[in-house]
């Protein structure tokens, strides 16, 4: 494999392992700030639990986002330095805004929220955690900014041979961006809620097992106590109970706003880049009607190799249009086009090395794009349907015993990750062969656009590539395992492991609970003001 | 000259100089964990003296690394690349040693929290190893095509200076977390940690002396002389401040040793950021290599905005957390045990 292929899987493989943290990061954090946000104005003791337990998982995940996010700061200068250079007066700008911005109050003020337990006023605390999340809702619509940028080049001049950016705003309020920016809060809360939904399932699943919870003739939940095992309350029963409802309510929503969001993108889409959406559809030749399944040769950029199975009439105008009728151009068509614009082969120029001369593939992947479209729908509208199924089985208040049903809750965990994942292989792989897509209503000097084989670094060899993407793989591959076995070991030790406090019961220190503001009534607990809340 | 890029650059030095300073000491305690904590209860006051700071000191180094990117692309796209090798070290050092800081107290065994003692340490170290070479090189060049680009294979940025560089940042977080330890524990550690700066202190400034002194007397304006001269002074009163038991006075001379020495190494390679070993005219230079004026205009506004709010907030984490540390104040730790299941 040559240099260019190697940058590519790995910027491919780490993105993606990144943006498996990203988007629970984003809605977790959200939904825990909500909890403590509860919890301070009803005082109410699952929703401190809830806060506890869900804020632990969330640390234990969002350590795993800053870790990887580091590799990708640098990993544009490392791997793509000309792609680094030919962008740089333009790109790095929402880039550093995003450190400075963002990552510093994100960072700084999870720090306060994880250590501030108890050492800082209840108001104060919640405030520091709804700054974080802010932080990280900031930071995902800087880097969205720069991501839009490469699929809709604006507000830019070619001066020497390089975009130059003249004007802010444009690029700041791309239109492209406007719309993945929601698209991708709404992606990253519909992770959260299946999360949320998938282990309380398995926890009321576990408390009827366990014979903790029974179900009387009307099939109606009485909630029962463990007397031997701390934590596992009544209030316990609630923590699920509510958390179950709250990640079916949240993930239900959070799809509705992927699809209206989807289609503003799809919208656009149309008209930035035609071939990825021509090629999302594997449509050849122009038409209206949406492909339910087509088949053909997966690796095959080549159209004869398809063939539409099943197809509505009309649903794609409407996807680009809001019409039945238009036409919308097919690959055929499309091709043509870009060879007249863009060139049939990529110029005699040193920074295409071996690689000047040879013919352009205008096409992406079509099995990529076409599978990866309906992957990223069909895993979300699977995940909003079960979330569906699932508020109605337990409206009784508990689950069923089935332990299938259980197992599916759990699992159904991965596939609002797999409605991200899919979605950003699309928008990043339908984008090629470019790496900065040209802008069809472009109207300054010169198009603007770069080609994916030109950006990578000159300077650096496969091996140098090979080296990175095996020990930065493995180590991705190690610490995933490690992640996701912390994670199981936090969900099976229920509340009591995000709140050791529990198992001690009555003779642990009495303040501990009371750093709300109404706790603070008793005063003499000056030495257990010492001991720290939160300590690693 | 022009005003912008000039700005620019020296706002550059003050991120990696921001950088050095803050995460210097957690990178050091990070690699105290190994050498210098006894049991596990003196590593968990180690810990807790950086836990809730270190993610944000961190964001030094991506900031630094933003800004480049935005205000010298040229800059950011040669050193990056050119040094790929030992960048991948240092993103695994950073990566473990996060990863180590979160995970380490998660399982209550002996065995993982060793693991991930060796994570931090060895991260800790790597990390600072490679940062300082990264830095060193940027002061003393790079074999460098006319493009911006390595020749001569994965290796061809190995120099002396590297290892010295390498060797710099070590030993100033070494010095540095000593101080910081002495200023936020109490008891044995606070005791032990005051006698290490006292033992230590010159031997681990050293290599960033030599480092500073060589590019000076290479490029040297009489101004960074000066500089030279404060960062020694510095570096004595410090010692001396260290003897007499001032804590905090002395972890402030360290400051002001490594902003003075860190303004002489920058002011020397001015208005070079990125010198060609190979040939000076291509030399990547503040003019050469920067932003558009209307880029670094842009963000000169986000920087004056960000920056001072920045120092703000971290400054009160700081004095949020501005208690000492003691074994006394940690709560005990506790196993995780499966809630469900169990009759
Ligand atoms: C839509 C959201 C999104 C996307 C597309 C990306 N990230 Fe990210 N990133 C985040 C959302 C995010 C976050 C939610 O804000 C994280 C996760 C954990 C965290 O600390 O912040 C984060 C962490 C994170 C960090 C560590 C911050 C810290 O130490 O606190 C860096 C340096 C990056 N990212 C850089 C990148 C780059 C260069 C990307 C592009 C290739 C990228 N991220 C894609
Ligand atoms: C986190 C979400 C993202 C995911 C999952 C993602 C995914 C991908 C994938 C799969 C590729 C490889 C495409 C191919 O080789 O055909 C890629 C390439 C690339 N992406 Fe993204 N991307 C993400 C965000 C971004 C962002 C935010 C940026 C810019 C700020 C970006 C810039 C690039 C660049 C420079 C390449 C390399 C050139 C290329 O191979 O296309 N990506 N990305
Ligand atoms: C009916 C539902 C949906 C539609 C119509 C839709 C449409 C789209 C389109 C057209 C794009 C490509 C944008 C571009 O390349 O410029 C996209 C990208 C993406 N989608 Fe979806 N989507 C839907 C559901 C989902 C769901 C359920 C998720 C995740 C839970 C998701 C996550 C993403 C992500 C992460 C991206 C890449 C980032 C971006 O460009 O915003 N989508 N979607």
């Amino acid at each position: 494999m040559e240099a260019l292929d190697i940058a590519r899987w790995q910027f491919g493989i780490t993105t993606v392992y990144h943006f498996l943290m990203v988007p629970l990061t984003i809605g977790l954090g959200l939904l825990v700030a909500l909890l403590q946000t509860q919890w301070h104005r009803t005082g109410k003791e699952e929703y401190l639990r809830m806060t506890k337990f869900w804020g632990k998982l969330f640390l234990i995940n969002f350590i795993m986002g800053v870790a990887t996010g580091l590799v990708q700061e640098f990993q544009f200068g490392m791997a793509w330095s000309e792609y680094s250079r030919f962008v740089g007066d333009v790109f790095g700008a929402p880039l550093a805004m995003e450190s400075l911005l963002a990552f510093f109050i994100e960072s700084t003020f999870l720090g306060l929220w994880i250590f501030g337990w108890k050492k800082l006023p209840a108001r104060i605390h919640l405030a520091c955690l709804w700054t974080a999340v802010l932080g990280s809702v900031v930071s995902a619509y800087f880097i969205l900014v720069a991501n839009s940028w490469m699929q809709h080049p604006v507000g830019v001049e070619m001066v020497n041979g390089r975009p130059r950016m003249v004007d802010a705003w444009a690029v700041f309020t791309n239109n492209t961006a406007l719309v993945a920016f929601p698209h991708t809060l709404t992606g990253a809360v519909a992770v959260a809620g299946g999360f949320l939904l998938g282990i309380s399932w398995y926890h009321l699943w576990r408390r009827r097992r366990d014979g903790i919870d029974t179900v009387d003739e009307q099939g109606r939940v009485l909630v029962g106590e463990s007397a031997t095992i701390p934590g596992r309350d009544k209030t316990d029963h609630a923590v699920w109970l509510r958390s179950l409802r709250i990640g079916a309510v949240v993930a239900m929503i959070a799809f509705a706003g992927t699809a209206i969001t989807g289609d503003m993108q799809g919208k656009l889409m149309f008209e930035q880049q035609p071939m990825k959406m021509a090629a999302a559809e594997a449509a050849c030749h122009d038409g209206t009607s949406f492909s339910v399944l087509s088949i053909g040769d997966p690796g095959s950029k080549n159209c004869s190799d398809v063939t539409a199975v099943i197809e509505i009439p009309g649903i794609l105008s409407f996807l680009a249009h809001n019409d039945f009728t238009t036409d919308i151009k097919g690959v055929n068509t499309l091709v043509p086009e870009y060879q007249q614009k863009y060139g049939k082969t990529l110029p005699d120029n040193p920074i295409y090395g071996d690689r000047a001369g040879q013919e352009i593939q205008y096409v992406p992947v079509m099995a990529v794009t076409y599978w990866g479209f309906r992957m990223m729908i069909g895993f979300g509208g699977l995940a909003a349907l079960a979330a569906l199924v699932a508020l109605v089985l337990v409206r009784k208040g508990t689950v069923p015993e089935s332990k299938w049903l259980m197992r599916l809750a759990v699992f159904g965990i991965l596939a609002p990750f797999g409605a991200n994942a899919a979605g950003w292989i699309f928008t990043e792989m339908g984008r090629q062969p470019f790496v900065v897509a040209p802008n069809p209503q472009f109207t300054g000097i010169d198009p603007v656009f770069m080609f994916t084989a030109a950006a990578v670094s000159p300077g650096v060899s496969a091996g140098e590539l090979i080296f990175s993407l095996v020990t930065l793989g493995s180590v991705y591959a190690v610490l995933l395992v490690v992640e996701v076995k912390l994670l199981f070991r936090y969900v099976r030790g229920g509340v009591v492991a995000a709140m050791p406090e529990l198992a001690h019961g009555a003779q642990c220190k009495k303040g501990d609970d009371g750093d709300n503001d109404g706790g603070a009534s008793g005063g003499g607990t000056g030495d257990t003001d010492d001991l720290l809340a939160f300590a690693y | 000259m022009e005003t912008l890029p000039t700005i620019w650059f020296v706002l550059i030095a003050v991120l990696w100089t921001g950088y050095l300073f803050l995460e210097g000491f957690d990178l050091g305690v990070g690699m105290l964990m190994k050498l210098f904590a006894r049991n596990n209860t003196e590593r968990r006051v180690l810990l807790n003296t950086v836990g809730p700071v270190w993610d944000g000191n961190e964001v030094w180094l991506i900031t630094a690394g933003g800004a480049m990117f935005a205000a010298f692309p040229l800059w950011y796209a040669s050193l990056f690349s050119a040094l790929y090798i030992p960048l991948v070290f240092v993103l695994l050092g950073l990566i473990f040693r996060a990863v180590a800081f979160e995970y380490r107290g998660k399982v209550n065994t002996e065995q993982w929290r060793n693991r991930w003692d060796w994570a931090i340490a060895l991260g800790s170290f790597v990390s600072a190893f490679g940062i300082g070479a990264a830095l060193a090189l940027t002061t003393t060049g790079l074999p460098l095509n006319a493009n911006g680009d390595r020749v001569g294979g994965p290796f061809a940025w190995f120099s002396w200076y590297a290892v010295l560089g390498g060797f710099a940042v070590v030993g100033f977080s070494l010095v540095h977390a000593a101080a910081f330890l002495a200023l936020k524990t109490d008891g044995d550690i606070r005791d032990r940690a005051q006698r290490l700066v006292i033992r230590w202190l010159p031997v681990g400034l050293l290599p960033l002396v030599v480092w500073v002194v060589l590019v000076t007397n290479r490029h040297g304006h009489l101004l960074s002389w000066l500089l030279v001269a404060v960062a020694a002074a510095a570096a004595v009163a410090a010692w001396r401040l260290a003897r007499r038991g001032r804590e905090g006075w002395s972890f402030l001379g360290l400051g002001v040793f490594l902003l003075t020495g860190s303004a002489a190494l920058f002011g020397s390679v001015f208005p070079v950021v990125l010198p060609s070993t190979l040939n000076h005219d291509w030399d990547l230079t503040v003019s050469n290599a920067s932003s558009s004026s209307y880029t670094l205009g842009l963000m000169s506004i986000v920087a004056c905005v960000g920056i001072p709010l920045v120092l703000a907030y971290q400054g009160w984490t700081y004095w949020v957390f501005r208690k000492r540390v003691s074994s006394s104040h940690l709560p005990p730790t506790h196993d995780v045990v499966p809630a469900v299941g169990r009759a």
